[in-house]
């Protein structure tokens, strides 16, 4: 028998799930579904949207209106769904590669337009699905199918690009720091707006193997040792800050929600049309 | 959150993947790896934290009202 939150709220009958032994896949899952639970939002006031990635597959294990879509463009059937039900809480799982990669540009003007989604990025710095190639929050020098002698590309700081395009609710937590990732997600999800979550996650299998990063609790351990909350960060040298990194939440803001600024543009048409 | 003395610790060995996250978690040393799976080593020592639940990956770990 699992535990009462695992009955509740995940399809049961299709776990245990596929993901890695060790892959942090699972605890995000948790801490989005612990977010729900503790804000109490009735099931069919929720829906899930994912893309396709290891990360992805979360959709399909959890019981809420679920859709899992295709590589990338979670966030453009997720818009098609809040602006058909604004009333719904439409939550987007995705990961690096589907957010930033082939999905970045759908991220950014999700952002710039300050729709209601929440967006929580399972960020493994690689695609694991496919087997292992380098994505756009690949730290530089990492290895990767794609880069055996490491990457020359400059990452993504998912966090500094979703705040620069326009998100409202900008945050960070890790699958170490699980109490903050739970509670920045909940935050998210209150957010009119768009709520922008970075889960940094763990992929054993092909990020940690390719770059020698040990077991899967050595990689905890690694995120346990790095990630300081941002009230630390703030009072931190920038040497001191050198291979750490922010987590909790980093960056809010008022700005007008799409989905409002779409209603009061109907309403305004209906009046003219009514004279 | 019902009162400590009211749950107890449970193990689903079937989702269990053995991947020792929780045993690392553990503040107690109250887990072991054995044969590839969880088990319970020294159940006194459990504090009924719930930091194996939260990170267990697989949900093969909780804490349980008792009924
Ligand atoms: C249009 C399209 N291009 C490429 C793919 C192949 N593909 C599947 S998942 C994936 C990357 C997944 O990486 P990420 O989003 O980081 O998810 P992860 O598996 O790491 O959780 C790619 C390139 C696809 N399914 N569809
Ligand atoms: S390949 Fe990596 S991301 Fe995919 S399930 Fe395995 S550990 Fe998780
Ligand atoms: S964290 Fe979960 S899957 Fe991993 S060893 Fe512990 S009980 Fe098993
Ligand atoms: S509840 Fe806390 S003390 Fe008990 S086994 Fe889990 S992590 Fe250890
Ligand atoms: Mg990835």
């Amino acid at each position: 028998m699992p535990s009462e939150l695992i009955n509740n709220y995940f399809r049961t009958e299709t776990l245990p799930h596929i993901w890695c032994p060790g892959c942090g896949n699972g605890i995000v899952t948790r801490a989005i579904v612990k977010a729900i639970d503790n804000l109490n939002i009735p099931k069919d006031d929720v829906c899930i949207v994912s893309g396709i990635g290891c990360s992805s597959r979360a959709a399909g294990y959890l019981d809420f209106n679920t859709l899992h879509t295709t590589h990338g463009r979670a966030l453009a059937f997720a818009t098609g769904v809040k602006l058909a039900n604004p009333k719904l809480h439409v939550i987007v799982i995705t990961g690096d590669g589907d957010a930033s990669a082939i999905g970045g540009n759908h991220l950014i003007h999700s952002a710039r337009r300050n729709i209601d989604i929440t967006t929580v990025v399972f960020n493994n710095s690689i695609y694991g699905m496919t087997g292992g190639q380098y994505s756009p929050t690949t730290p530089m020098g990492d290895k990767a199918t794609t880069a055996p002698y490491g990457s020359i590309d400059p990452n993504f700081d998912l966090c500094e690009l979703a705040n620069a395009a326009g998100a409202t609710y900008v945050a960070r937590g890790t699958v170490y720091a699980v109490n903050i990732l739970e509670k920045v997600i909940q935050e998210g999800i209150s957010n009119k707006g768009f709520s922008f979550i970075e889960a940094i996650a763990t992929c054993p299998t092909y990020y940690g193997r390719k770059n020698k990063k040990g077991s899967a609790v050595d990689m905890i351990k690694f995120l346990k040792e790095h990630g300081v909350m941002y009230t630390a960060w703030q009072k931190m040298s920038e040497d001191e800050k050198i291979g750490k990194f922010p987590i909790g939440k980093l960056y809010t803001k008022e700005r007008k929600e799409y989905t409002e600024q779409y209603q009061m543009l109907i309403d305004s048409l209906g009046k003219e049309s009514n004279q | 959150m019902p009162a400590k003395d009211k749950v107890s610790l449970k193990i689903n060995t079937l989702w269990c993947k053995g991947c020792g996250i929780c045993v690392f978690i553990c503040p107690k040393e109250v887990l072991e790896i054995e044969n590839e799976k969880v088990y319970i080593k020294d159940l006194d020592n459990c504090i009924k934290c719930g930091q194996c639940e939260y990170h267990c990956p697989d949900y093969a770990i909780y804490l349980e009202e008792e009924k």
